[in-house]
């Protein structure tokens, strides 16, 4: 990692998580009394963020499967990292849900209680199982490495010491054995991440009080974003960590193609989503787009969604610059940002219509009004829940076995 | 003061002896009859014989009368119908009401309700300017025959009640997800952000005195269910005696309905064809709020 991006790097996720202490401390002090959202959009950057998270994870974790499960050796010295990334990303969805419930404490009622006519109790538990799986894969995998850095000195030794959990065995038969349980995982893991968040996709679209949500393109679409965002993400982290992109330039710049099909495909699934209910012109799904393209915020859909996160980066994957894994990997992070406000504008729009005609003019109070725009504490938790990841980020390129190493090591 | 219906024509024998062709009627409004109304409609008619309405009786089974609007009232599913004690709901006439708001008032009141959160709100439509007059509603929750609301609940914290059929919340059990309030269609839900009223707030002349609702008398505390709860009208189920009846005379009767001015909002049980709200249904043209959804609402308007 170069110097100066490792110190931005670190500058940044200590600045976030710092900023994130204070919305934490008032989330957990005063409730969801400083929050801006209401019962009309009950709905707001929290859940946003969930549904961008839980998306970078399965995402992904599908692409670290192409070479756990495919055997794709192209993406083999990022098989790592993207494991990884599923399991921080997860975290960080985790975190955003959960912030946002009115109890947290009693989060686990979904295991106590579940309805599983709900698809947010499906959800849950896919979660945990996938939560449970990535862990165990992750660990099966770098399992040698920390087994063989344990017996160094020194902090990280010892850390190793910890997370290899007693395993001693370095031999090649063990590692050969690893390799198996790893396939296993990773092919288990397969249909769980495309359940889960085709899932998350059904969560919204079998909502058939919300026109904008009620489509059966949801779970598809949800699936194809996931992989698009999680790969584009993927291309900005492996430049950074990992040997950067010097070492995984040319993966990089593979990785920059199938995104690229990805974003496009996922272009044209949005599109036809957003055609064929603006042809109906039905009232209720019409207001929702109308929100989108020409509301207040119509920005985030123009500049932040359009511009930054699908025009700028397909041109440039597109063009001679893809070739260079630099700017491959800026496109990476234009896509990867992007897609938050793809998400924005699928949970907030759709829930920015009055359901009853007259009910946001019936009272006046800021809970019930179709306008919504993130609080300071809403902004200041969500940024926290960014810090702590690329906080994670930076302490699994320095604690955990650096894949680079990785090609060079014999097994003893 | 009580309000004549058609039905309480019925006790009247002069009336329904008369022939059929003379017997005021109203038409059919909806044609989703569906095939399940022909018990109900059989057991209507039973009912009618047994009281000597023959001619009435005769005239509705001619089939020109009992259109969709009958077969909610003995509620949708005769199997179902025979096990329910009661189905309560109600009847609002838009064309009393006035628009004062009285029902707003008096539920929060009686429920003792925060800012932010209402059982009731008085919505005024003013799409329509063809209309030659204001178009007020009070919209409570509908307690929805099929309520989209618990199916979503990720923990059965909220259902129907299968006694009455209210839709209520368990606080206790409620993670504050708001998954339901995005799958109910008729913004009859309300998230606990932990307001409080100058009355209601530590200090407040009202802050200890307990919320009748669901009768478990709670007082309202910072991080206390049901703060950080989804809230919702539970037909002041509070009222009910220990049998579920609710009584208008002992003023055991949901708030709103007690209270309007108008006297637009009637209340009380769809499976008793003598109550007051199944005459009316027959009586008077009523709808329900998008009804494409297949909610049914137990909430009817007249207009
Ligand atoms: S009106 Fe809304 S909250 Fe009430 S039962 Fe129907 S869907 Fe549920
Ligand atoms: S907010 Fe409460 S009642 Fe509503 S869906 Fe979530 S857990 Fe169930």
């Amino acid at each position: 990692m170069d110097i100066w991006l490792k110190r931005v790097f670190w500058a940044g996720g200590g600045l976030f998580f710092a900023i994130g202490i204070f919305g934490w401390f008032d989330r957990l002090s005063n409730g969801h009394l400083n929050t801006d959202y209401g019962s009309v959009i009950p709905w707001g950057l929290w859940v946003a963020a969930y549904v961008f998270f839980i998306g970078l994870s399965a995402g992904s974790f599908l692409i670290s499967s192409l070479v756990y499960v495919f055997g794709v050796k192209r993406f083999e010295s990022i098989g790592r990292i993207a494991l990884f990334q599923a399991l921080v990303t997860l975290t960080l969805a985790l975190l955003s849900i959960w912030v946002d419930l009115g109890h947290m404490s009693r989060a686990f009622n979904v295991f106590a209680y579940p309805n599983f006519k709900s698809p947010m109790a499906w959800m849950i538990w896919l979660y945990t199982a996938y939560f449970a799986l990535v862990a165990v894969e992750l660990w099966f995998l770098l399992r040698r490495d920390l087994v063989v850095g344990a017996r160094a000195s020194g902090v990280r030794a010892k850390v190793y010491k910890v997370l290899s959990l007693g395993a001693k065995a370095t031999s090649d038969e063990s590692v050969n054995r690893d390799r198996k349980i790893v396939k296993v995982l990773a092919t288990v893991g397969v249909p769980v991440a495309i359940m889960f968040h085709g899932g998350v996709g059904a969560l919204f679209g079998v909502v058939a009080a919300r026109p904008g949500w009620n489509s059966g393109l949801f779970p598809i679409l949800f699936l194809l974003s996931a992989l698009a965002s999680g790969g584009a993400l993927l291309m900005l982290v492996s430049a950074i960590f990992q040997g950067g992109y010097h070492r995984n330039s040319e993966t990089i710049v593979a990785l920059g193609r199938l995104v690229l099909g990805l974003l496009v495909l996922d272009v044209i699934f949005q599109a036809s989503e957003w055609l064929v209910s603006g042809y109906g012109n039905v009232p209720g799904h019409v207001e929702g787009l109308k929100l989108i393209f020409s509301g207040p915020y119509w920005w985030v859909f123009w500049v932040w969604q359009l511009l930054l996160g699908t025009a700028i980066p397909i041109v440039i994957l597109a063009t001679k610059r893809g070739h260079s894994a630099r700017w491959a990997a800026a496109a990476g992070g234009l896509i990867a940002v992007g897609f938050i406000g793809v998400r924005l504008n699928i949970v907030i729009p759709a829930l920015a219509t009055e359901e009853v005609v007259g009910l946001t003019s019936a009272v006046d109070n800021p809970r019930i009004t179709t306008d919504y725009f993130p609080s300071v504490m809403e902004w200041a938790v969500t940024l926290g829940i960014v810090g702590l990841g690329l906080l994670m980020f930076g302490l699994g390129e320095y604690l955990l076995p650096n894949s680079s190493e990785e090609v060079s090591h014999v097994p003893a | 003061m009580e309000r004549m219906n058609v039905f309480d024509a019925l006790d009247c024998t002069t009336v329904l002896d008369d022939p059929p062709a003379e017997v005021h009627v109203p038409a059919p409004r909806s044609p989703d009859t569906g095939g399940k109304v022909d018990l109900d409609r059989r057991q209507f008619l039973d009912r009618l014989l047994a009281t000597g309405a023959t001619g009435l009786a005769a005239a509705l089974a001619g089939g020109y009368v009992l259109g969709s609007t009958v077969a909610p009232v003995f509620a949708s599913d005769p199997e179902v119908s025979t096990k329910h004690k009661f189905r309560y709901g109600m009847v609002i006439d838009t064309r009393r009401c006035v628009g004062c708001k009285a029902c707003m008032a008096a539920c929060k009141t009686e429920n003792k309700t925060p800012p932010g959160v209402y059982y009731t709100v008085v919505v005024e439509d003013t799409r329509n300017s063809e209309f030659d007059r204001p178009l007020f509603m009070t919209k409570p929750c509908f307690h929805c025959e099929h309520p989209p609301c618990t199916k979503v609940c990720p923990v059965s914290a909220t259902f129907k009640r299968e006694q009455d059929g209210i839709v209520v919340i368990d606080y206790d059990r409620c993670i504050g997800c708001r998954y339901c309030i995005t799958a109910c269609p008729y913004g009859a839900r309300y998230f606990d952000f932990g307001e409080n009223y100058d009355i209601t707030d530590s200090g407040g002349a009202w802050a200890d005195v307990p919320s009748p609702e669901y009768n478990q008398y709670r007082v309202r505390e910072d991080g206390e269910s049901p703060i950080g709860n989804v809230r919702k009208c539970t037909f002041c189920l509070h009222l009910q005696d220990a049998d579920g009846k609710y009584s208008r005379e002992e003023g055991r009767w949901p708030a709103c309905a007690k209270t309007c001015t108008g006297h637009a909002i009637h209340f009380g049980d769809l499976i008793d064809p003598e109550s007051e709200v199944s005459r009316l249904l027959v009586e008077r043209q009523a709808v329900r709020l998008k009804e494409e959804l297949g909610t049914e609402p137990n909430v009817y308007y007249l207009l």
